[in-house]
């Protein structure tokens, strides 16, 4: 046994310049981020950023490009096994074990990390508690419901005590009150000092969950900060949002000008980005426009990710 | 759960050699392999281990009026049952092998995605290629086992050699385990997996399965003595007479190294597949 190379308070995780490329697909191309213990980070992008796949990377089941890849000391390339025993993994699809019970998953889940049986006996008891299952403990898996699914899912991710968790995008597809239950799991995972690294396009979500997150777009970093510096730096304060007609909005949005820091038009509405926007619709009142309906709302994270990303369709 | 600090995420490296690829656990995947049988359906399990019996019952008793005896591999005269009985136990047990090796394998792979899952814990594609491969030498086994007692029951087991039987047809399964799987990883469609199929059967009629090598062109012996069945064929047959010799311990031979290449090939193609 050689002693590990991470020194005391550097990151779990590091990456750098960390490309993956498919044919000539670079699906990432070149980036870095450090990651310390304990912190919640998120990779916000649309879909085919390249987020899942710089997850696949950190888990070492993706071989990188080119790059440097440190997790808890190790590259999880050449030791994968070792890695992984300490990673827990919510996968973006649920691929739980149907031929196998709910309470067997857990089990020999378990068992892959060569846990012993008396031991995952009583962790997937608390487990099934904690994913609000006990009930279901010997129900078929494919009987569930898409957020019982889930929801087993991540309490496999946690049955061998992992240090850092990697969650592709956890929440999808799920109810809100399914959401929050799991957003408070993850909260009091955090709490216990455990490392979270997740991937999501629900900018509530974000904003919750991550103290820290980049923007990924086309396998580069667009941005990286607090939710809250982010919406600092890529956006005003507030929101104008505004509706003259479908066949209206351009018109009157080339006559704005000025009255916000930034104008956008959308096919259904008017944007006017803001640090007040009471302020705002009164000047527009001002100069003779009234629009059809108003909302002034906060800036949020979704307002930075679309002005970093674009707003065209991703598929 | 104690609260982590910033020590305990320090992990050491495992400098064992082949620790990326094999972290000793592959007896979690056989547990696995055990816990589904347990809850299926046994006439699923079985189903394949009819064949050989039905082609001894047809072959040996019905064409084996017409036949006679024929002359055994010690050149004493056997019944027809007797000749291609040790020949079917050879097929029973890569029947068993090639089943679970290749369509179980191929929904697993495609449909249940259980490697990707499995390769998201601390397992390495060696512990699952090896755990696999044993489940499906578990079902050859237990194939060559139950054909063995067909052929007690038929009176055609004379010599207590053949206890070396079932161990002997063990190797048989493992060897057609361990390449079935690096095979299975090729296939994308069920289209493909006939192709199985197609190989499999021609294989079975003509191994000298049911007639002597001799009755080829030389040429044709050449090739049929390269395939890995008629090398068990053979084996069954010797053993089940007594009649060991030098080629004996080729037959072996050649699945030793089926079974080593085999155990390389299937990690490597899981590794390509899964660890990309």
């Amino acid at each position: 046994m050689v002693a590990s190379v991470r020194p005391e308070g550097a990151p779990v995780i590091s990456a750098q310049d960390l490309v993956k490329t498919y044919g000539d697909v670079n699906a990432v191309d070149g980036i870095s981020f450090a990651i310390p213990a304990g912190e919640s980070f998120g990779l916000l992008g649309p879909n085919g950023a390249g987020k899942s796949t710089t997850m696949r990377m950190i888990g070492g089941v993706s071989q990188r490009t080119a790059g440097q890849l440190n997790i808890m000391g190790l590259d999880p390339e050449q030791q994968g096994p070792e890695v992984r025993a300490h990673l827990g993994v919510v996968p973006q699809q649920d691929n739980l074990d149907e031929e196998l019970r709910v309470r067997e998953n857990l089990i020999i889940y378990g068992r892959y990390f060569g846990l012993s049986r008396s031991y995952l006996s009583q962790r997937a008891d608390e487990l099934l508690e904690f994913a609000q299952l006990q009930d279901k403990a010997k129900a078929r898996v494919d009987s569930l419901s898409g957020g019982m699914k889930r929801r087993l899912t991540i309490a496999r991710s946690l049955i061998n005590d992992p240090k850092i968790l990697l969650l592709d995008e956890p929440t999808t597809g799920l109810d809100p009150q399914a959401r929050h239950v799991l957003w408070d799991r993850l909260f009091r995972l955090k709490e216990q000092g455990v490392t979270l690294v997740l991937t999501t396009h629900y900018m509530d979500e974000a904003e919750q969950l991550c103290d820290r997150l980049i923007v990924v777009d086309k396998g580069r970093i667009m941005a990286e900060g607090s939710p809250a510096q982010l919406i600092r730096k890529h956006s005003s304060r507030e929101v104008l949002e505004l509706r003259f007609g479908t066949d209206r909005n351009v018109a009157v949005a080339e006559r704005l000008d000025g009255t916000g820091d930034r104008i956008e038009v959308l096919p259904d509405r008017v944007l006017v980005y803001s640090d007040n926007g009471e302020e705002s619709l009164e000047a527009i009142r001002g100069r003779g426009f009234h629009p059809i309906t108003s909302l002034v709302r906060r800036a949020s994270l979704e307002d930075v990710f679309l002005r970093l990303t674009g707003r065209s369709l991703v598929d | 759960m104690s609260i982590l600090h910033d020590d305990d995420y320090i992990l050491a490296a495992d400098r064992r050699p082949l620790s990326a690829l094999y972290s000793r656990n592959a007896r979690a995947v056989i547990e696995r392999g055990f816990r589904v049988i347990k809850s299926q359906n046994w006439i699923v399990l079985v189903s394949g281990f009819f064949e050989p019996v039905f082609y001894l019952l047809s072959m040996g008793i019905g064409l084996g009026q017409l036949v006679g005896s024929v002359q055994g591999p010690n050149g004493a005269p056997i019944s027809y049952a007797a000749y291609i009985a040790p020949a079917l136990l050879a097929v029973s047990a890569m029947n068993g092998a090639i089943y679970d090796s290749t369509w179980n394998i191929f929904f697993k792979m495609h449909f249940g995605k259980l490697y990707q899952s499995m390769l998201y814990t601390s397992l390495g594609p060696f512990d699952i290629a090896v755990g696999e491969i044993f489940m499906a030498l578990f079902r050859g086994f237990l194939y060559a086992l139950g054909f063995t007692g067909v052929m007690a029951v038929m009176g055609l087991i004379t010599t207590p050699w053949a206890l070396l039987l079932v161990p002997a047809s063990v190797m048989v399964a493992f060897g057609f385990a361990s390449f079935g799987m690096a095979i299975t990883s090729y296939m994308k469609t069920f289209q493909q997996m006939d192709i199985i199929t197609f190989v499999m059967l021609p294989m079975f009629l003509f191994s000298a399965t049911f007639y002597p090598l001799t009755v080829y062109p030389e040429p044709v012996q050449w090739l049929v003595q390269a395939l890995p069945l008629w090398h068990g064929v053979e084996l069954m047959r010797e053993i089940s007479t007594g009649a060991f010799s030098l080629v004996t311990l080729l037959h072996l031979l050649y699945y030793v190294v089926m079974v080593l290449v085999g155990l390389a090939f299937t990690t490597r193609r899981l590794r390509a597949l899964f660890l990309r």
